[in-house]
């Protein structure tokens, strides 16, 4: 007597599942966990706050490094609302770059977490061989943008640098290269029983829980049920672009596995098709200082899933108030659901299935009595 | 199986990491190194400074006396100043080892009179081509 039936375990806040503070509280009855809290914030750093205190066009840099791998994709976002609210049409040919910058970044994502869940499986070969083919993608982007990480090739009113031919071939062997290492991963995934039996009915989301609880991305798609913004509300040159919306009915990490591999694929078609239609003309038109007063929401799917930014300007050259909502944060309750009724061991490769990028949801910290505590915030607030 | 071919395929291949200190990676042209000041195309109209998003720039003084003051610390590498310099002045070199442990060590000046006068050891123009 006087035992209590469940137990608490802290996991975190010391990279639970890849290397960035988050805390989840688990309850325990054994060794299957029966209820989850999630502690966020401990990464905030009051970016939307800066955004407000930066101009239109140095707001730019900010918002690139809202997160350091989907840097394509804030910046796509953050370009399309303020152009939005300055009222400019971005050239064709900028669309096309923008285009095909965010594809490549989505194949540098994919294999990067591909690495990382086979790492958690514990089939640490398929690691070290992810990473090493995403080394191509990344000396791509220094010979596009002269930077591996972050590109700054996105401006308002267009794009910084040019594809030249020369470049547009380099690109194509490159995806030579890397076509034929996609396949080589999607074979390993499909027949490595180590990784079979340890992402197969683990993690399950039920396509009702995920779209109920609004998961975005490769979280939702692996659940079965197609939503894709490029599809669904294009953006920049997607509406011109042939794609498959790829989605997989397993529910389970091996089904998201599945899914961004499959992705991975129509990158590269996607990628192909934009470079070999890419239309001739200027890349950049000049962006005016002030935007006249206004509301815009921006939708980009970025690799994690949907990212959406809000602007609201006041005629001045800063934003009056701006908002950011990464994917990570939609996919938190759904990430709950999935962390309940499984096993400890279970823990990190179930954390490490919705690619989660911890530093980019932090978006505030509330203060209750001089302690600051983190919590998760209810859509509507968002 | 297809794990043990790659690794036999890369058996016959050079290691995919270099020997860091000793062999220095090669950069692209076009790369966003450290931003280095021609000062004899400086006109120190100041564009730089307006252009720069963390501040890193700064016009000291006035007149033929005026200097700039680059700080590395703060620099994010974006290449506005040098998009935006109305003659050609500023160039990003190739150079990407820049940590360091002294902050003040990590600002440098321009003056127009003498080509590039640094407090500590200015980088030279020339040295935008790139040795790593």
């Amino acid at each position: 007597m006087g035992y209590a039936s469940t137990v608490k375990m802290p996991f975190g806040p010391q990279h639970p599942a890849l290397k960035e503070p988050e805390h989840f509280l688990f309850e325990l009855d054994g060794d299957t966990v029966v209820g989850v809290t999630p502690r966020i914030g401990y990464v905030h750093r009051g970016i939307e706050k800066a955004l407000e205190l930066s101009t239109y066009g140095h707001g730019l840099y900010l918002a690139e490094r809202i997160c350091g791998i989907c840097t394509v994709a804030h910046t796509c976002c953050y370009t399309q609302a303020i152009e939005e609210l300055m009222g400019i049409e971005v050239p064709p040919r900028a669309k096309y770059i923008r285009t095909i910058m965010s594809e490549l970044e989505r194949l540098h994502s994919h294999s990067l977490w591909v690495g990382l869940v086979a790492h958690e499986a514990g089939f640490d070969t398929l690691f070290m061989y992810a990473w090493r083919d995403r080394e191509a993608i990344l000396s791509l982007f220094q010979e596009i943008t002269g930077g591996r990480v972050l590109h700054a090739i996105n401006t308002l009113g267009g794009v910084r640098r040019d594809i030249s031919p020369e470049l547009a071939d380099k690109i194509r062997c490159t995806m030579e290269y890397f076509e034929g290492r996609v396949k080589d991963y999607r074979r390993i995934i499909r027949t490595e029983p180590t990784f079979l039996k340890r992402t197969r009915d683990v993690g399950v989301l039920k396509p009702s829980d995920a779209a109920k609880l609004d998961a975005v991305g490769p979280t939702l798609r692996g659940s079965g049920i197609k939503e894709d913004v490029r599809r669904d509300d294009p953006y920049i040159a997607y509406d011109e672009m042939p794609f498959n919306v790829i989605s997989s009915d397993g529910c389970d990490v091996f089904a998201r596995t599945e899914v961004r591999v499959e992705e991975m694929m129509e990158s590269i078609g996607i990628i192909r098709y934009a470079l070999d239609r890419m239309p001739a003309g200027v890349f950049r038109v000049r962006a005016p200082r002030n935007a006249p007063a206004g509301e815009c929401v921006s939708r980009v799917e970025a690799p994690r899933g949907e990212d959406m930014h809000f602007a609201r300007s006041d005629g001045t050259a800063k934003p009056e108030r701006y908002k950011v909502r990464a994917p990570t944060l939609a996919n938190i309750p759904a990430l709950c659901r999935m962390l309940v009724g499984i096993h400890v061991a279970d823990i990190p490769i179930i954390l490490a299935g919705i690619d989660p990028c911890f530093s980019c949801m932090d978006r505030m910290v509330v203060v209750r009595g001089g302690r600051a505590s983190g919590t998760l915030q209810s859509k509507r607030d968002v | 199986m297809s794990i043990a071919g790659e690794a036999l395929k890369q058996l016959r291949r050079r290691p995919c990491t270099i020997r860091y200190p000793v062999e220095k990676a090669k950069v692209p042209n076009g790369f966003r190194g450290m931003p280095v000041w021609d000062m004899q195309k400086c006109i120190l109209c100041v564009l730089c400074q307006n252009a720069c998003p963390p501040g890193a720039i700064r016009l000291i003084g006035k007149g033929p006396d005026a200097e700039i003051e680059y700080l590395l610390d703060r620099c994010i590498f974006c290449e506005e100043c040098a998009e935006v310099c109305p003659k050609r002045a500023i160039a990003m070199s190739h150079r990407f080892e820049l940590a360091g442990f002294d902050r003040s060590k990590m600002a440098f000046r321009f003056r127009k009179d003498r080509q590039v006068q640094g407090q500590h050891d200015a980088p030279k123009t020339s040295d935008s081509t790139g040795k790593g």
